[in-house]
Protein backbone atom coordinates (compact mmCIF):
# COMPACT_ATOMS: atom_id res chain seq x y z
CA UNK A 1 0.00 0.00 0.00
CA UNK A 2 2.87 2.18 1.06
CA UNK A 3 4.21 1.22 -2.42
CA UNK A 4 2.16 1.90 -4.28
CA UNK A 5 0.99 5.42 -2.63
CA UNK A 6 4.90 6.36 -3.32
CA UNK A 7 4.76 4.80 -6.98
CA UNK A 8 1.58 7.31 -7.51
CA UNK A 9 2.48 10.03 -5.93
CA UNK A 10 6.24 9.92 -8.04
CA UNK A 11 6.13 12.83 -10.19
CA UNK A 12 6.96 10.81 -13.08
CA UNK A 13 3.77 9.01 -12.86
CA UNK A 14 1.96 11.86 -11.72
CA UNK A 15 2.94 14.08 -15.06
CA UNK A 16 1.48 11.11 -17.11
CA UNK A 17 -1.32 10.16 -15.22
CA UNK A 18 -3.14 13.66 -15.02
CA UNK A 19 -2.75 14.48 -18.33
CA UNK A 20 -5.99 11.71 -18.88
CA UNK A 21 -7.50 13.08 -15.49
CA UNK A 22 -7.55 17.04 -16.75
CA UNK A 23 -10.51 16.48 -19.67
CA UNK A 24 -12.82 14.11 -16.99
CA UNK A 25 -12.42 17.54 -14.80
CA UNK A 26 -12.93 20.37 -17.45
CA UNK A 27 -15.96 18.42 -18.93
CA UNK A 28 -17.90 18.73 -16.23
CA UNK A 29 -16.62 21.64 -15.34
CA UNK A 30 -18.56 23.79 -18.36
CA UNK A 31 -21.44 21.58 -18.44
CA UNK A 32 -22.45 22.12 -14.77
CA UNK A 33 -21.64 25.73 -15.51
CA UNK A 34 -24.01 26.27 -18.61
CA UNK A 35 -27.17 24.27 -16.61
CA UNK A 36 -26.07 26.53 -13.33
CA UNK A 37 -25.93 30.10 -15.49
CA UNK A 38 -29.60 28.69 -16.72
CA UNK A 39 -30.45 27.87 -13.61
CA UNK A 40 -29.02 30.76 -11.19
CA UNK A 41 -30.70 33.68 -14.00
CA UNK A 42 -34.21 31.91 -15.48
CA UNK A 43 -35.41 28.97 -13.17
CA UNK A 44 -34.99 30.08 -9.95
CA UNK A 45 -37.39 33.16 -9.07
CA UNK A 46 -36.43 36.21 -6.94
CA UNK A 47 -36.36 36.70 -3.61
CA UNK A 48 -38.93 38.03 -1.42
CA UNK A 49 -36.90 40.98 0.11
CA UNK A 50 -33.62 41.59 -2.38
CA UNK A 51 -34.98 41.19 -5.76
CA UNK A 52 -32.72 40.03 -8.41
CA UNK A 53 -30.03 40.80 -5.93
CA UNK A 54 -30.29 37.35 -4.90
CA UNK A 55 -28.40 36.02 -7.45
CA UNK A 56 -25.14 37.45 -6.60
CA UNK A 57 -25.03 34.90 -4.16
CA UNK A 58 -24.59 31.68 -6.82
CA UNK A 59 -21.66 33.30 -7.23
CA UNK A 60 -20.40 34.56 -3.86
CA UNK A 61 -21.58 31.26 -1.70
CA UNK A 62 -19.83 28.95 -3.84
CA UNK A 63 -17.08 30.95 -4.60
CA UNK A 64 -16.76 31.65 -0.52
CA UNK A 65 -16.89 27.65 0.16
CA UNK A 66 -14.18 27.41 -2.41
CA UNK A 67 -11.89 29.95 -0.57
CA UNK A 68 -12.00 27.42 2.77
CA UNK A 69 -11.81 24.16 1.18
CA UNK A 70 -8.90 25.28 -0.86
CA UNK A 71 -6.97 26.29 2.33
CA UNK A 72 -7.95 23.07 3.92
CA UNK A 73 -6.12 21.35 1.11
CA UNK A 74 -3.22 23.46 1.08
CA UNK A 75 -2.82 22.93 5.15
CA UNK A 76 -3.42 19.11 4.87
CA UNK A 77 -1.19 18.96 1.41
CA UNK A 78 1.40 21.16 4.15
CA UNK A 79 1.33 18.52 6.74
CA UNK A 80 1.52 15.73 4.17
CA UNK A 81 4.38 17.26 3.10
CA UNK A 82 5.85 17.59 5.71
CA UNK A 83 5.71 14.57 7.79
CA UNK A 84 5.68 12.17 4.70
CA UNK A 85 8.09 13.88 2.88
CA UNK A 86 6.09 13.62 -0.53
CA UNK A 87 7.03 15.57 -3.41
CA UNK A 88 3.87 16.21 -4.72
CA UNK A 89 2.06 17.12 -1.90
CA UNK A 90 4.24 20.45 -1.64
CA UNK A 91 3.73 20.72 -5.15
CA UNK A 92 -0.34 20.49 -5.08
CA UNK A 93 -0.04 22.93 -1.50
CA UNK A 94 1.95 25.39 -3.63
CA UNK A 95 0.09 25.43 -6.84
CA UNK A 96 -3.53 25.66 -5.04
CA UNK A 97 -2.24 29.12 -3.01
CA UNK A 98 -3.53 31.37 -5.64
CA UNK A 99 -6.72 29.95 -7.23
CA UNK A 100 -7.41 30.31 -2.96
CA UNK A 101 -6.62 33.17 -3.08
CA UNK A 102 -8.42 34.38 -6.41
CA UNK A 103 -11.94 32.85 -5.21
CA UNK A 104 -11.16 34.84 -1.68
CA UNK A 105 -11.30 37.78 -3.82
CA UNK A 106 -14.43 36.96 -5.85
CA UNK A 107 -15.89 35.94 -2.33
CA UNK A 108 -15.29 39.87 -0.72
CA UNK A 109 -15.83 41.48 -4.05
CA UNK A 110 -19.35 40.13 -4.81
CA UNK A 111 -20.02 40.10 -0.97
CA UNK A 112 -19.32 44.30 -0.74
CA UNK A 113 -21.47 44.30 -4.43
CA UNK A 114 -24.15 43.00 -2.50
CA UNK A 115 -23.75 44.53 0.46
CA UNK A 116 -24.32 48.32 -0.90
CA UNK A 117 -27.97 48.04 -1.96
CA UNK A 118 -29.03 45.61 0.83
CA UNK A 119 -27.14 46.40 3.66
CA UNK A 120 -26.18 49.52 2.69
CA UNK A 121 -22.31 49.59 3.16
CA UNK A 122 -19.52 48.32 0.96
CA UNK A 123 -17.92 46.83 3.86
CA UNK A 124 -18.23 46.42 7.69
CA UNK A 125 -15.79 45.35 9.83
CA UNK A 126 -17.76 42.45 11.32
CA UNK A 127 -16.63 38.80 12.48
CA UNK A 128 -17.29 37.40 8.88
CA UNK A 129 -15.87 40.17 6.76
CA UNK A 130 -12.99 40.63 8.70
CA UNK A 131 -12.00 37.32 8.88
CA UNK A 132 -12.65 36.31 5.44
CA UNK A 133 -10.10 39.38 4.66
CA UNK A 134 -8.07 37.68 7.05
CA UNK A 135 -8.04 34.71 4.63
CA UNK A 136 -6.73 36.51 1.85
CA UNK A 137 -3.91 37.87 3.42
CA UNK A 138 -3.21 34.64 4.60
CA UNK A 139 -3.20 33.48 1.00
CA UNK A 140 -0.71 36.18 -0.05
CA UNK A 141 1.52 36.01 3.20
CA UNK A 142 1.79 32.06 1.73
CA UNK A 143 2.47 33.17 -1.85
CA UNK A 144 4.75 35.31 -0.93
CA UNK A 145 7.05 33.28 1.57
CA UNK A 146 7.05 30.78 -0.85
CA UNK A 147 9.02 32.94 -3.08
CA UNK A 148 11.21 34.61 -0.47
CA UNK A 149 13.30 31.50 -0.69
CA UNK A 150 15.54 30.29 -3.39
CA UNK A 151 15.73 26.47 -2.58
CA UNK A 152 11.80 24.74 -3.45
CA UNK A 153 12.21 22.55 -0.33
CA UNK A 154 12.77 25.24 2.20
CA UNK A 155 10.07 27.35 1.23
CA UNK A 156 7.71 24.14 0.97
CA UNK A 157 8.57 23.67 4.48
CA UNK A 158 8.52 27.30 5.55
CA UNK A 159 4.80 27.71 3.68
CA UNK A 160 3.66 24.59 5.40
CA UNK A 161 4.20 25.94 8.53
CA UNK A 162 2.65 28.63 7.95
CA UNK A 163 -0.35 27.26 6.07
CA UNK A 164 -1.11 24.68 9.00
CA UNK A 165 -0.82 27.84 11.76
CA UNK A 166 -3.47 29.97 9.56
CA UNK A 167 -5.88 26.93 9.29
CA UNK A 168 -6.89 28.12 12.79
CA UNK A 169 -8.82 30.82 11.11
CA UNK A 170 -10.99 28.25 9.14
CA UNK A 171 -13.04 27.52 11.77
CA UNK A 172 -13.28 30.61 12.95
CA UNK A 173 -14.56 31.97 9.58
CA UNK A 174 -17.05 29.43 9.18
CA UNK A 175 -18.41 30.12 12.78
CA UNK A 176 -17.86 33.89 12.89
CA UNK A 177 -22.11 34.12 12.25
CA UNK A 178 -22.88 31.81 15.42
CA UNK A 179 -19.93 33.25 17.82
CA UNK A 180 -20.76 36.40 17.10
CA UNK A 181 -23.24 39.07 17.06
CA UNK A 182 -22.81 39.67 13.19
CA UNK A 183 -24.09 42.40 9.98
CA UNK A 184 -23.51 38.86 7.87
CA UNK A 185 -26.25 36.42 7.93
CA UNK A 186 -26.29 32.85 9.43
CA UNK A 187 -25.48 29.73 7.35
CA UNK A 188 -29.09 28.86 5.02
CA UNK A 189 -27.42 25.57 4.18
CA UNK A 190 -27.20 22.90 7.33
CA UNK A 191 -27.07 19.83 7.86
CA UNK A 192 -30.91 19.60 9.76
CA UNK A 193 -32.38 22.57 7.22
CA UNK A 194 -32.12 24.01 4.17
CA UNK A 195 -33.54 27.62 4.41
CA UNK A 196 -34.38 28.89 0.67
CA UNK A 197 -36.59 27.66 -1.88
CA UNK A 198 -35.19 24.44 -3.76
CA UNK A 199 -34.76 25.93 -7.46
CA UNK A 200 -32.37 28.95 -5.05
CA UNK A 201 -30.52 25.47 -3.36
CA UNK A 202 -30.05 23.40 -6.84
CA UNK A 203 -28.54 26.77 -9.00
CA UNK A 204 -26.27 27.02 -5.44
CA UNK A 205 -25.29 23.06 -5.46
CA UNK A 206 -24.86 23.50 -9.44
CA UNK A 207 -22.01 26.25 -9.39
CA UNK A 208 -20.74 25.19 -6.62
CA UNK A 209 -19.73 21.70 -8.17
CA UNK A 210 -18.82 23.40 -11.31
CA UNK A 211 -16.25 25.47 -9.28
CA UNK A 212 -14.91 21.95 -7.83
CA UNK A 213 -13.76 21.11 -10.66
CA UNK A 214 -12.62 24.03 -12.34
CA UNK A 215 -10.43 23.72 -9.35
CA UNK A 216 -9.33 20.13 -9.66
CA UNK A 217 -8.59 20.74 -13.79
CA UNK A 218 -6.27 24.17 -12.70
CA UNK A 219 -4.41 22.49 -9.89
CA UNK A 220 -3.75 19.06 -12.33
CA UNK A 221 -2.37 21.92 -14.84
CA UNK A 222 -0.58 24.04 -12.69
CA UNK A 223 1.10 20.82 -10.87
CA UNK A 224 2.19 19.35 -14.12
CA UNK A 225 4.06 22.89 -15.13
CA UNK A 226 5.65 22.78 -11.46
CA UNK A 227 6.49 19.06 -11.82
CA UNK A 228 8.43 20.06 -15.43
CA UNK A 229 9.96 22.69 -13.89
CA UNK A 230 11.24 20.92 -10.63
CA UNK A 231 12.43 17.65 -12.27
CA UNK A 232 14.12 19.21 -14.92
CA UNK A 233 17.08 17.97 -14.48
CA UNK A 234 15.55 14.66 -14.52
CA UNK A 235 16.32 12.19 -17.29
CA UNK A 236 12.78 12.00 -18.26
CA UNK A 237 11.39 15.21 -18.96
CA UNK A 238 14.77 15.27 -20.57
CA UNK A 239 12.82 12.76 -22.77
CA UNK A 240 9.70 14.26 -23.27
CA UNK A 241 11.59 17.86 -24.10
CA UNK A 242 13.44 15.99 -26.66
CA UNK A 243 10.63 13.96 -27.76
CA UNK A 244 8.43 17.32 -27.92
CA UNK A 245 11.33 18.59 -30.19
CA UNK A 246 11.33 16.41 -32.93
CA UNK B 1 11.09 8.24 17.79
CA UNK B 2 12.04 7.51 14.60
CA UNK B 3 12.40 10.80 12.16
CA UNK B 4 8.89 10.35 10.72
CA UNK B 5 6.96 10.41 14.40
CA UNK B 6 9.23 13.62 15.22
CA UNK B 7 7.97 15.40 12.35
CA UNK B 8 4.39 14.53 12.74
CA UNK B 9 4.94 15.29 16.64
CA UNK B 10 5.97 19.02 15.18
CA UNK B 11 2.72 19.05 13.06
CA UNK B 12 0.34 18.39 16.02
CA UNK B 13 2.65 20.74 18.16
CA UNK B 14 1.95 23.77 15.75
CA UNK B 15 -1.70 23.23 15.65
CA UNK B 16 -2.13 23.41 19.24
CA UNK B 17 0.06 25.74 19.94
CA UNK B 18 -2.43 28.09 16.86
CA UNK B 19 -5.57 26.90 18.68
CA UNK B 20 -4.01 27.88 21.90
CA UNK B 21 -3.28 31.23 21.06
CA UNK B 22 -6.04 32.19 19.05
CA UNK B 23 -8.23 31.04 22.27
CA UNK B 24 -6.02 33.20 24.77
CA UNK B 25 -6.85 36.07 22.23
CA UNK B 26 -10.39 35.37 21.96
CA UNK B 27 -10.23 35.95 25.60
CA UNK B 28 -8.47 38.84 25.62
CA UNK B 29 -11.29 40.39 23.19
CA UNK B 30 -13.85 39.06 24.88
CA UNK B 31 -17.36 40.90 23.83
CA UNK B 32 -15.37 43.62 21.54
CA UNK B 33 -15.70 41.39 18.74
CA UNK B 34 -19.29 41.74 18.56
CA UNK B 35 -20.58 43.73 15.90
CA UNK B 36 -23.26 45.33 17.74
CA UNK B 37 -25.03 45.48 21.25
CA UNK B 38 -28.47 44.45 21.52
CA UNK B 39 -31.05 46.96 23.30
CA UNK B 40 -31.38 44.60 26.80
CA UNK B 41 -27.35 44.86 26.85
CA UNK B 42 -27.26 48.72 26.22
CA UNK B 43 -30.23 48.85 29.25
CA UNK B 44 -27.87 47.10 31.59
CA UNK B 45 -25.13 49.66 30.88
CA UNK B 46 -23.18 47.11 29.06
CA UNK B 47 -22.51 49.67 25.98
CA UNK B 48 -19.98 52.39 25.77
CA UNK B 49 -21.26 55.86 27.43
CA UNK B 50 -20.46 59.33 25.58
CA UNK B 51 -19.02 57.43 23.17
CA UNK B 52 -20.14 56.42 19.60
CA UNK B 53 -21.42 51.79 19.55
CA UNK B 54 -23.60 49.96 17.51
CA UNK B 55 -27.39 49.16 18.45
CA UNK B 56 -28.70 46.10 16.66
CA UNK B 57 -32.86 45.33 16.76
CA UNK B 58 -35.86 44.93 15.23
CA UNK B 59 -37.51 47.87 13.87
CA UNK B 60 -40.42 48.38 15.74
CA UNK B 61 -43.66 47.87 13.71
CA UNK B 62 -45.48 51.52 13.21
CA UNK B 63 -42.70 53.48 14.60
CA UNK B 64 -41.30 54.80 11.89
CA UNK B 65 -41.81 58.33 10.96
CA UNK B 66 -40.11 60.36 8.55
CA UNK B 67 -39.68 64.04 7.61
CA UNK B 68 -37.80 64.57 4.40
CA UNK B 69 -34.36 62.95 5.65
CA UNK B 70 -35.11 62.99 9.04
CA UNK B 71 -36.41 59.55 10.40
CA UNK B 72 -36.91 58.66 13.82
CA UNK B 73 -38.01 55.11 14.77
CA UNK B 74 -37.99 52.22 17.63
CA UNK B 75 -35.49 49.47 17.72
CA UNK B 76 -36.12 46.45 20.18
CA UNK B 77 -35.21 42.76 20.85
CA UNK B 78 -38.78 42.19 22.46
CA UNK B 79 -37.31 43.39 25.86
CA UNK B 80 -36.03 46.52 25.72
CA UNK B 81 -36.63 49.21 23.15
CA UNK B 82 -35.13 52.51 21.94
CA UNK B 83 -36.63 55.43 19.89
CA UNK B 84 -33.83 56.36 16.84
CA UNK B 85 -33.44 59.37 15.27
CA UNK B 86 -31.32 59.56 11.88
CA UNK B 87 -30.70 61.86 9.02
CA UNK B 88 -29.85 60.30 5.64
CA UNK B 89 -30.78 57.75 3.02
CA UNK B 90 -32.37 54.38 4.45
CA UNK B 91 -31.09 50.90 2.58
CA UNK B 92 -33.34 49.02 0.69
CA UNK B 93 -33.89 46.53 2.84
CA UNK B 94 -35.02 48.71 5.65
CA UNK B 95 -38.66 48.32 6.92
CA UNK B 96 -40.96 48.02 9.52
CA UNK B 97 -40.14 44.54 11.07
CA UNK B 98 -36.53 44.20 10.05
CA UNK B 99 -33.51 43.81 11.55
CA UNK B 100 -31.18 46.98 11.60
CA UNK B 101 -27.88 47.72 12.70
CA UNK B 102 -27.09 50.97 13.39
CA UNK B 103 -24.04 53.03 14.78
CA UNK B 104 -24.70 56.23 17.19
CA UNK B 105 -24.44 57.42 20.61
CA UNK B 106 -27.34 57.92 23.66
CA UNK B 107 -28.01 61.56 23.92
CA UNK B 108 -30.67 62.06 27.15
CA UNK B 109 -32.02 58.55 26.27
CA UNK B 110 -32.50 58.79 22.64
CA UNK B 111 -30.09 57.27 19.82
CA UNK B 112 -28.69 59.70 17.56
CA UNK B 113 -27.17 57.56 14.70
CA UNK B 114 -25.20 58.47 11.93
CA UNK B 115 -25.24 54.97 9.83
CA UNK B 116 -28.34 52.95 9.69
CA UNK B 117 -27.44 49.09 7.51
CA UNK B 118 -30.02 46.77 7.53
CA UNK B 119 -29.69 43.21 8.54
CA UNK B 120 -30.70 40.11 6.24
CA UNK B 121 -31.38 37.26 7.38
CA UNK B 122 -30.18 33.67 6.14
CA UNK B 123 -34.40 32.99 4.84
CA UNK B 124 -34.34 33.24 1.01
CA UNK B 125 -37.86 32.58 -1.09
CA UNK B 126 -39.48 34.05 -3.92
CA UNK B 127 -42.17 36.78 -3.29
CA UNK B 128 -45.44 33.90 -3.72
CA UNK B 129 -44.07 31.84 -0.53
CA UNK B 130 -43.59 34.80 1.65
CA UNK B 131 -46.92 35.98 1.05
CA UNK B 132 -48.54 32.47 1.52
CA UNK B 133 -46.60 32.57 4.86
CA UNK B 134 -47.70 35.79 5.84
CA UNK B 135 -51.28 34.56 4.97
CA UNK B 136 -50.67 31.28 7.20
CA UNK B 137 -49.72 33.65 10.32
CA UNK B 138 -52.59 35.77 10.07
Amino acid sequence: MWKWIQAFASPRNFYQTSEKIIPWLMVPFIGLSLIGLYWSFVVSPADYQQGDSVRIMYVHVPAAWMSLFIYVVIAIAGGIGLIWQIKLAHIVAKVSAPIGAAFTLLALVTGSVWGKPMWGTWWAWDARLTSELILLFLYLAYISLHNAFDNPKTADKASAILAIVGSVNIPIIYYSVEWWNSLHQGSSIGVTKISMQIDMFIALMLVSFAFKFLYGALVLMRARDEVLVREQNSRWVREIIVGVGK
Amino acid sequence: MTKRQNRMAFVALLIAGAILAVTLLFRALGSNSNYFYDPTQVAQGKAPVGRSFRLGGLVVVGSFKREDLKSTFDVTDNKNKFSIEYTGILPDLFREGQGIITTGSLVNGKFIATEVLAKHDENYMPPEVADALKEAKE
